[in-house]
């Protein structure tokens, strides 16, 4: 019979369940060294041969950064970041200093050992891929057959280069840089990222997908994406994410920002897997992304899928502004947490339009000493005549030492609407593990089964690619957790 | 022998449930087990499955010459033991077919066979589903998520059909039951029952024994087996009740 210390043995087993993404790849890395000033910021952009008009954009967000605060009202628990400490440029240098010797080997080789295959002869399954290591752009696939149809698919530093008029109308017009901290400091820092162009009326034939890799040391990913779906135009887009394992933590501050015009729909998955952290929480990557998208039109539709597992800390919540008559939004959220991780995340669905609707489905998954924190505001503002919303918010526990949280808040402001919250806290039981080992599965199959039901609502929303991938991850992720 | 179990001691929470039980069970045969509720039925049930809130204070269990205790939950189970719950527990999002999928190609592994491919375990899944009369309905469902009483022990019962166990334990399969599923029930156990394993069926009501018929009856009372006999045992305590075998012991 097991006594207490062989629980909690078996409790600590699990959480070595090794981080297989975390390797370095040994690539010469042009960067600049430590510290944030306007000059920094000036360099950045020389490099990156940028138009005026884009370094502009950045020392206005620099400006409005230097004067902000951290925000603190998460549920964190974590050391300051020194913002000086950290390198905001670093970028793989290609061996042949001639460009049409292609992407290095080397780079395509650490995508091929985290599953991407970049050479478009050989992807099966046809998803167009933009892989980002550090901060720039490697590859991005199939940019030449999409542009046939008119579908912009590039780096978004190509985008500002040869789509400048896009760019003037759309960036930051859907998360100012002043928005917060964060999205000040990656405005005026970001180095790449992914745009998304769909005409009116085009159906992207392809999944488009960017797989974000941060490698060197020390340094900071700020990653920025665009996407914009014009009328009609329909897309589903997903992104990726891992970094190798180091024990000091490193700092990823993103925007992704959407515009859905009338009748279009964006449909964009995360599965975001960066380095976590070892058992006893030194490392991991310091999470603080901001992610919102605009149903600009009538029946537009939005729809954020994510499966957070990774990060020492997830600051994240995916949002939608529903301003359009008839738009519809959606949040689809699993997050998972183990050993020190900890999440702070959910969605905000703001409600202007008319008969505008919402769903929120939040499934939290917490383990180890983790803290998991579902955050979520649905407004509704006095002119959404017939707006509706349904959130669903389920916990589930494993273990007596993690913590989950729920913040929902729900502002009304038109009577005509209606606003449905369930929530629920369950946990793991002896008697569900019990059940499921009594029909031969192992005390790990059974959690990963019970899991991965949980999780089951979410999980579908995702495309046939990464469901896969979605769901071996959680059990992974999970791995030993039983308590 | 298949299961012999000595003078077998347990105990929850420092408080002894069975206090030195005797049982022997052969393939071929069937065995109910009877007594007053809150006497150690279903902790004996328990405790030959390996859940580990029970502590084991003495006694052994050898099961198929081996010694049981060495084996984990899951082993047991690899190794033909199958408990049907009284209270089967409901699993969200996993559908019944999911979770068989997931335990026949676990116990298939265990015994070193390659798992079965989707179409093969399709129609062995169909062949079990006609046994017990469960229907694609149910079985695309979550694990007995909203199930009815009658539902949950039917799907225990198809369970055992899939798993093909050499000793079923079937605690309490009868209770919450119309007559009507516990004729499906009874039916079903009476079709798997055969020369090569053996049932004990745990009940608290002799009704259950006219659909089964037990070659053996034992009454569990205060942690022992007090009394052996064959169904006609049965019958007679349908008539007079529990205490006079109490008197018995206490003797």
């Amino acid at each position: 019979m097991k006594k207490q210390e062989e629980q909690d043995q078996i409790l600590k087993d699990i959480t070595q369940s090794d981080y297989e993404w975390g390797f370095e790849t040994e690539v010469d890395t042009h960067a600049l060294e430590k510290g944030l000033s306007e000059d920094t910021i000036r360099r950045i952009s020389k490099l990156k041969e940028e138009p005026e008009y884009m370094l502009e954009f950045r020392l206005a967000a620099f400006a409005q950064w230097k004067k902000m605060g951290e925000p603190h009202w998460g549920h964190f628990d974590y050391a300051p970041i020194d913002y000086q400490d950290i390198i905001y440029y670093a970028a793989p240098q290609t061996k042949e200093d001639n460009p049409l010797a292609g992407v290095d080997p080397e780079l395509l080789e650490t995508f091929k050992k985290l599953g991407i295959e970049l050479d478009e002869k050989k992807e099966l399954p046809k998803v167009a891929v933009d892989a980002i290591m550090d901060s720039v752009s490697v590859k991005t696939m199939y940019s030449e057959d999409l542009a046939k149809q008119g579908i912009i698919f590039c780096s978004i530093s190509e985008a500002i280069k040869n789509h400048p008029d896009l760019i003037k109308e759309y960036l930051g017009s859907v998360v100012p840089s002043g928005d917060n901290y964060f999205t000040a400091l990656n405005s005026a820092v970001f180095s790449d990222g992914s745009f998304v162009y769909i005409p009116k009326g085009v159906r992207c034939p392809m999944e488009l997908s960017s797989y974000f890799r941060i490698n060197a040391k020390e340094s900071g990913q700020f990653e920025r994406t665009l996407i914009i779906a014009d009328e009609g135009a329909y897309v589903s887009y997903m992104e990726g994410c891992t970094a190798p394992m180091r024990d000091k933590n490193q700092l990823h501050a993103a925007v992704v920002e959407i515009v859905v015009l009338k009748d279009a729909e964006v449909k964009y998955s995360t599965v975001q897997n960066w380095y976590p952290g070892d058992k006893e929480g030194r490392g991991g990557i310091y999470n603080f992304v901001t992610k919102r998208g605009i149903c600009k039109g009538s029946r537009a539709k939005l729809s954020w899928t994510q499966v957070e597992t990774g990060s020492a800390i997830t600051w994240k919540y995916p949002s939608i502004i529903l301003k359009g008559d008839h738009s519809t939004g959606e949040f689809y959220s699993v997050a998972v947490t183990n050993n020190h991780q900890q999440a702070d995340t959910g969605t905000k669905m703001i409600h202007i339009g008319q008969n505008t609707s919402s769903t929120i489905v939040s499934k939290g998954v917490s383990a180890g000493e983790s803290q998991n924190s579902y955050r979520g505001l649905v407004k509704i503002m006095p002119a959404a005549e017939g707006a509706r919303n349904f959130s669903r918010c389920d916990s589930l526990l494993m273990g007596n030492r993690c913590g989950a949280h729920t913040w929902p808040d729900i502002q009304c402001q038109n009577r005509t609407a209606v606003v449905e919250h369930e929530a629920t806290t369950s946990k793991i039981s002896e008697e569900k593990l019990f059940y499921c080992r009594q029909r031969g599965l192992s005390e790990e199959d059974a959690v990963s089964l019970i899991v991965n039901g949980y999780a089951k609502d979410v999980l579908e929303q995702l495309p046939m690619e990464f469901a896969a991938e979605a769901q071996k991850l959680l059990s992974v992720s999970l791995e030993g957790s039983v308590g | 022998m298949l299961l012999e179990i000595k003078d077998l001691h347990a105990s929850i929470n420092g408080k002894q449930i069975l206090k030195g039980v005797n049982l022997n069970v052969n393939r071929g045969e069937i065995h109910a087990i009877m007594g007053p509720n809150g006497n150690g039925k279903s902790t004996l049930a328990s405790v030959i499955a390996g859940k580990e809130m029970f502590r084991v204070d003495g006694g052994q269990i050898n099961y198929k010459g081996k010694n049981l205790f060495d084996l984990n939950v899951e082993e047991r189970a690899c190794e033909g033991i199958f408990l049907g719950f009284q209270y089967p527990v409901e699993i969200p999002g996993v559908s019944i077919t999911s979770f068989m999928r997931a335990a026949v190609n676990q116990q298939r592994k265990y015994k070193g066979l390659d798992p079965m491919d989707t179409f093969a375990f399709m129609k062995y899944m169909e062949e079990k589903q006609a046994l017990v009369g469960m229907t694609d309905k149910l079985a695309n469902r979550s694990v007995n998520e909203g199930f009815s009483g009658g539902e949950k022990k039917k799907n225990e019962i198809f369970q055992m059909a899939m798993l093909q166990p050499e000793l079923a334990i079937l605690d309490e399969t009868d209770s919450g039951l119309d007559i009507d599923a516990l004729r499906i029930v009874a039916g079903g156990v009476n079709k798997l029952a055969n020369k090569d394993n053996a049932v004990v069926v745990i009940t608290h009501y002799q009704r259950l024994l006219d659909y089964i018929v037990p070659d053996f009856v034992h009454v569990l009372a205060d942690g022992k087996i007090v009394k052996t006999g064959t169904k006609e045992l049965a019958k007679e305590l349908e008539v007079k009740g529990y205490d006079w075998l109490k008197d018995v012991t206490d003797k």
